[in-house]
């Protein structure tokens, strides 16, 4: 019974940074109905920016959270702006190796400017363990967990409830309809690319401090355990992908 | 008999051109143009385009978008390094391509009967799962060596062995395009609720083109593991598919022509930036975007090179 | 005149809703049949369930094989298309992005064989038979005038020349019944009538029974000779065009209580 807890709040711990990253797969996929490969590598940049802002600059966890979480937003909407949007009316497979181009391009310009060697993460945190009933959580996972949720909230939220959520539901079902009825394209497939590459920037870096340890290639396992689970989840349902 | 006289002139041309080819490459090899290293990126080109056509006819003419190309490509190998260890003669090295693509046939029967009743994403999740299977398989097996991979397998595939294999496999695709069977497959692929109303069993011919399609990449297999000498599983994984889809799509989907063009790009890309060191994915990776984001539909889209349609411009041009 | 087609108490019932609900009727060689009804009345349903796309809830089909009746129920698509069955979609379904030429040869596929082996290894008979087939199809597209179009991609295609080939794509697997689902959909009267002649001159050269799906009013009781109406997924009425331009229950159908 207690390696069962145990067991169960590792995986969840774990667990929410994996549905963190599904969650960006899946919207992306939703709306313009890209396998976005490259989405793993946009967690990796979150990691390797909150190492770096943690390291120089001495951050504290929060707000290397935030400024990866806007880093790679706005890296999010340029990758679109520049590989995916003029290919929008292009077969889908041609998007498809776009986006492994793209994911190319990430892994190894990293690797070039940074080695690809892995590197130890910053503990921002340090790590106290709890003992609760002999099953031990440490304060680490305790703050991954909170973290996620309130981001799987936030996003929830935003879908749910705000005029932006409305036009990208509405994109994901007919987005030519969506566009007759007035909805912006452009800008609803900019804003869901921010939205999900910022989740995989939180992920990117809450991982970091989950494994200590990073490097250019990390993204793609993930990348792809994500996609299977996004399809698996039923791909383009928000709830499915948890 | 008039479409044969016709189609004889064009196949003793393509013929010729395929001996020429052979020719050429002898003679730079004798005369020293061509050293081991060029030798070794033309084999590599050649094998790439024996397993990218087989893609090809997969993804583009029948319609399927398969993510396991390596699967069937790693059984052909590991057939032919197990055989040709056990029995190092060429006769045990045709034997092995033989048994290797009974295998793959039977593995892509297994693999596609139930996964190419699905649709898009959803068949390449299926196919790149099985490829994975496969390669798991091969992980923990003691006649494969487990996780280490094969080393010192004989080495009896030769230039001239995979240039004529390429040579035979892409007639017997281009001809199976060219046919009955290829009218079918485009037409599963266009429209199969249409197709299914014409009296056309798609399961069976979308089965054809991946069984097909299976066979010659386990041909490319055996070629690999001969000519390389050193295999392991991970040669076979994902990223493997995904560059065999690469010269696809780069190419144009549903171009044989295309095919082998950006094979062959990507080739001689690929040795040329050998001195840069990492900066040469970098380089890859950009050049991939940017003649996917400048020419969508691949480098010939769906042109195929046909000599009866030259024959035709010059008769026209000097009338 | 033998009855090639004959269904009994047809019945599809898609969750709750009831599409088709007993239907019998009975097609005769060389006949053409109109089947008309208001929107939804669930004309396209039937059809798909003749030739197999969608299995029947209740009710048997059966089609006559040499000199039998023979259940086609549980039989698929693309089984009952080889038996004789032809049919066209209410939105055209060419194979776009193949030839003129190559959409009527896909049509003929079950009637040659080329082998595998004969094929990629291009034996002499493998031309043989590309000839033969070839020649029969050229043939066929120059009843029809579309020879010229031959080596054009289907999309390429005008709208009304489109409606043709798909036509005529039908007939190139010499069935025994064709299909029509609205084949004047989207047409200007001037290309209707051009419809109207081509059908007429289909059923008499290559004495097929065809059945027929349309609204255009015009047309049906130009060409039909009998007439089914459905309504509601129920036959309504059947009998000739002039006795169902009198029937009653068919006026109200299609006008309402005050017609």
């Amino acid at each position: 019974m207690q390696t069962f807890f145990q067991q169960l709040i590792n995986g969840l711990s774990l667990g929410s940074i994996y549905a963190l990253l599904a969650l960006g797969y899946t919207m992306v996929y939703g709306i313009i109905k890209l396998i976005n490969f490259a989405h793993g590598d946009i967690y990796m940049l979150g990691a390797f920016w909150g190492y770096y802002v943690i390291n120089v600059w001495h951050f504290n966890f929060l707000l290397a959270l935030l400024s990866a979480m806007v880093i790679c937003g706005i890296c999010g909407v340029v990758i679109e702006y520049l590989a995916y949007r003029p290919l929008r009316h292009s077969p889908r497979i041609t998007a498809l190796i776009t986006a492994i181009g793209v994911s190319f391009f990430l892994e190894n310009g990293m690797a070039y400017l940074f080695g690809s060697n892995a590197r130890d993460f910053p503990q921002v945190v340090k790590q106290v363990n709890y003992d609760i009933g002999g099953v031990r959580i440490s304060n680490i996972q305790l703050e991954i967990l909170i973290t996620s949720c309130i981001l799987m909230l936030i996003l929830q939220l935003i879908i749910k409830r705000t005029k932006m959520g409305r036009a990208m539901r509405a994109v994901s079902v007919d987005n030519d309809a969506a566009e007759l009825v007035g909805v912006n394209l452009n800008r609803t497939i900019s804003f869901t690319f921010a939205l999900g590459s910022a989740m995989a920037g939180a992920a990117g870096v809450m991982i970091g401090l989950y494994y200590n340890s990073i490097d250019p290639l990390m993204g793609l396992t993930p990348g792809i355990k994500a996609f299977v689970a996004a399809v698996v989840g039923g791909i383009g349902s928000v709830p499915g992908a948890l | 008999m008039i479409v044969l006289k016709a189609n004889f002139k064009y196949n003793v041309c393509w013929l010729i051109i395929m001996i020429a080819g052979f020719y050429i490459m002898n003679t730079l090899i004798m005369i020293g143009v061509i050293d081991s290293f060029i030798e070794n990126m033309f084999v590599t080109i050649w094998i790439n385009i024996i397993l990218a056509t087989g893609l090809n006819l997969i993804i583009g003419f029948a319609g399927q978008f398969s993510l396991g190309h390596a699967g069937f490509m790693a059984i052909g190998a590991y057939v032919t390094a197990i055989v040709t260890q056990k029995a190092a003669s060429l006769g045990g090295f045709y034997a092995s391509f033989v048994i290797g693509v009974i295998v793959a046939v039977i593995a892509a029967l297994l693999v596609g009967i139930p996964t190419l009743r699905l649709r898009g994403d959803y068949l390449a999740i299926a196919t790149m799962g099985a490829a994975e299977i496969i390669r798991i398989i091969i992980n923990n097996m003691k006649i494969t060596n487990g996780p280490a991979g094969m080393f010192n397998i004989p080495q009896f595939a030769t230039w001239p062995i995979v240039y004529i294999m390429m040579c035979v496999t892409t007639i017997i695709i281009v001809n199976f395009i060219n046919s009955r069977g290829g009218r079918v497959i485009k037409s599963v692929r266009e429209d199969e609720i249409a197709a299914e109303a014409m009296g056309i069993n798609t399961t069976k011919w979308k089965l054809a083109a991946f069984v097909l399609g299976a066979a010659t990449a386990a041909i490319a297999g055996s070629l690999h593991a001969s000519y390389l000498q050193t295999i392991a599983p991970n040669d076979f994984g994902i990223m493997e598919s995904i560059s065999i889809l690469i010269i696809v799509v780069l190419g144009g989907v549903g171009s044989v022509t295309g095919t082998f063009l950006a094979a062959v790009v990507l080739g001689v890309l690929d040795t040329v930036l050998q001195d840069f060191g990492t900066l040469r994915m970098v380089i890859y990776a950009v050049a991939l975007i940017l003649i996917m984001v400048f020419k969508p539909s691949g480098l010939l889209g769906t042109w195929e090179l046909s000599i009866r349609r030259l024959f035709n411009r010059i008769k026209r041009r000097s009338v | 005149m033998t009855t090639i087609l004959k269904v009994e108490h047809l019945e599809k019932v898609f969750g709750g809703l009831t599409a088709v609900a007993d239907v019998s009727m009975q097609l005769k060689n060389d006949e053409l049949v109109a089947l008309i009804g208001p929107n939804g009345a669930g004309k396209t349903t039937l059809f798909n369930l003749l030739t197999g796309v969608i299995p029947p809830t209740a009710g048997m089909i059966y089609f006559r094989e040499k000199e039998k009746l023979v259940s086609i129920n549980n039989k698929k698509t693309y089984q009952i298309a080889d038996l004789g069955f032809a049919r066209t979609f209410q939105n055209i379904r060419l194979f776009k992005n193949m030839t003129v030429l190559d959409n009527v040869l896909v049509a003929m596929t079950n009637q040659y064989k080329e082998g595998f082996i004969k094929s990629v290894l291009r034996f002499p008979s493998f031309y043989r038979t590309e000839d033969e087939i070839l020649k029969k199809a050229r043939d066929l597209l120059a009843i029809f005038d579309l020879d010229k179009d031959m080596y054009k991609l289907a999309s390429n295609l005008p709208y009304g020349v489109q409606r043709r080939l798909e036509i005529v794509r039908g007939l190139a697997m010499k069935p025994k019944i064709l299909f029509l689902d609205e084949p004047a959909a989207g047409m200007n009267p001037e290309e209707t009538a051009d419809l109207t002649r081509l059908i007429r001159q289909i059923q008499q050269q290559f004495h097929i029974t065809v059945l027929l799906i349309e609204h255009d009013m015009s047309l049906v009781m130009n060409l039909a000779q009998r007439i089914y109406v459905l309504d509601q997924g129920k036959l309504l009425a059947k009998g000739t065009p002039s006795e169902i331009q009198h029937d009653k229950s068919v006026i109200k159908a299609y006008l309402g209580e005050e017609g």
